[in-house]
């Protein structure tokens, strides 16, 4: 199950870790994606705080950690193959993972449904 | 994610607004305007078609006017607006269409713009002006308080602008404005579209051949929808709009182009021909004859970055010995150079191609090199000498 947050990045979580990607609609916003920056492995990353970069042909926008932990794994496949996130950005096209540091943060985000209707607010 | 910018309130439209919305563009606020940023194809295929085929703008927020001599005098009209500009416009030809720059009195550059000469004698003491949606009511002021007695502007809001550009654009024009093919680069002619009474120019801001149709309002929807049914012919949005004209070298205005800019120093004086050069007699004459003769302290360059990363507008540039040398105006990703590019100005010891320097981006210092303008050679038409 994907948690979302208001910033538009999602969360899957398995055990401690959480793999964290843009959402579908983000990707929709952004346009072709051009470039990926992703973050390097070890970095600790605060609830909220700018983890990674994507940039489409006009416009570069922040990657924001939707739980604060620390980046064990990157998704290598990005950086030669930014199309990807525009292609699968709800799976394949995962950013990092990260040790959660404290999974009561993830109750502060929206399941898919709660996403959806936020969506609606904000269209 | 950042959210999207909120909508402004007020917003202007084109004539073709609902034709945007019914090929399903995603609309932004530009220069007051509520325009397509892209079509359902996104920036990159917009980008590549218009390279490959013929890519269709609404360029109708651009403002469209004609100053005119009550004397019906081409020469008195010129002399009039050669005191705004640099550009040879006594010496322009019947049909002959300039490129030039609304200058303040320190040299600076209040717009750029084309100047357009009808190709009928009998319109002579007239003279078209396509200027910047984002200027144009400042620079109608201007016109207005600086053309002497005896020139009238006349603000054309009730016409549409729309653009064909890319290398088929003169094949599928021809099926619709006979001989259009046969036009030269830079020149315009009062013509005919499928019966429908337009002006017509070969000219563009893609890089590509291409072609610039104004007409009547109420008209600009029959000949969008008669190009677009041509498969040939792709609408494209501002986002490729952008990106063709970086990657063509070519000045955007707010960007490499503000009142702080001189034209020498934004690589502009081609624009400005001999006899001007040599006269003067525009404002900021001084300055712009100095800048020629020494050498302007700034020159806008070609940057390509080393790797992927793109810099952005306002990024810093460094020399090597890590000193602040000049800023990014425009930057972004090639489509068709397949990838990142930017120009931008730096202090004149630094311009010289294959100078190194170090954007910051992200508070890192991404090597990049100086390069010639333009990073994607330019097609334009030039016709066979007879």
């Amino acid at each position: 199950m994907l948690r979302f947050s208001k910033d538009h990045e999602w969360i899957r979580v398995d055990g401690s870790i959480g793999t964290v990607g843009i959402s579908h609609h983000a990707q929709a916003a952004l346009g072709d994606v051009v470039f990926v920056e992703l973050p390097e492995v070890g970095k600790s990353v605060e609830q909220g705080g700018e983890a990674a970069v994507v940039e489409s042909v006009k416009a570069a926008s922040e990657v924001y950690c939707p739980v604060a932990g620390t980046v064990t794994e990157v998704n290598e496949a990005l950086p030669d193959n930014p199309a990807l996130v525009n292609e699968d950005p709800e799976a394949g096209a995962w950013f990092f993972k990260l040790e959660i540091a404290d999974k009561a943060q993830l109750d502060g985000l929206m399941d898919e449904a709660a996403y959806k209707a936020y969506l609606e607010t904000i269209a | 994610m950042a959210a999207d910018p909120a909508q402004t309130n007020d917003i202007k439209t084109t004539p073709l607004n609902a034709a945007h919305r019914a090929l399903g563009a995603k609309m932004v606020p530009f220069a007051g305007y509520d325009m397509p940023v892209q079509y359902p194809l996104g920036v990159l295929g917009e980008h590549k078609w218009t390279r490959d085929s013929a890519g269709l703008f609404d360029v109708s927020h651009m403002g469209q006017a004609f100053i005119t001599s009550t004397d019906g005098r081409h020469e008195t009209v010129a002399r009039a607006l050669e005191a705004l500009i640099p550009a040879d416009i006594v010496g322009l030809k019947l049909g002959q269409q300039r490129y030039s720059q609304l200058l303040a009195d320190d040299g600076g550059v209040l717009d750029d713009l084309m100047v357009t000469r009808s190709q009928a004698s009998a319109d002579d003491g007239s003279l078209m002006l396509v200027v910047n949606a984002g200027c144009k009511d400042a620079d109608y002021a201007h016109l207005r308080a600086r053309l002497p007695a005896g020139i009238a502007l006349s603000v054309r809001e009730d016409r549409a602008l729309i653009a064909l550009q890319g290398p088929l654009a003169s094949a599928v024009i021809a099926g619709h404005v006979a001989g259009a093919e046969r036009m030269a680069f830079m020149t315009a002619a009062s013509d005919r579209f499928d019966g429908i009474d337009i002006h017509i120019s070969r000219s563009g801001y893609t890089g590509e051949d291409g072609y610039e149709i104004s007409m009547a309002a109420d008209k600009a929807e029959a000949i969008w929808t008669a190009l677009l049914a041509d498969t040939r012919v792709k609408p494209i949005g501002l986002g490729a709009r952008d990106s063709l004209r970086l990657e063509g070298g070519l000045c955007l205005y707010g960007h490499e182009l503000d009142p702080t800019t001189s034209p020498i120093e934004a690589g502009l004086a081609w624009s400005i021909q001999k006899r001007r050069r040599e006269e003067g007699g525009f404002p900021g004459a001084a300055r712009i004859q100095r800048e020629l003769r020494d050498g302007p302290s700034r020159r806008r360059v070609g940057i390509l970055p080393e790797g992927r990363a793109p810099a952005r507008e306002h990024t810093e540039i460094r020399a090597r010995d890590g000193r602040v040398i000049g800023e990014v105006t425009s930057g972004g990703f090639g489509p068709t150079l397949n990838g990142p590019l930017a120009m931008g100005y730096v202090e004149a010891a630094f311009a010289a191609v294959g100078t190194e320097l170090d954007l910051m981006v992200r508070g890192k210092a991404l090597p990049a090199k100086v390069v010639a303008l333009p990073f994607v050679p330019n097609r334009f038409f030039r016709a066979a000498k007879a």
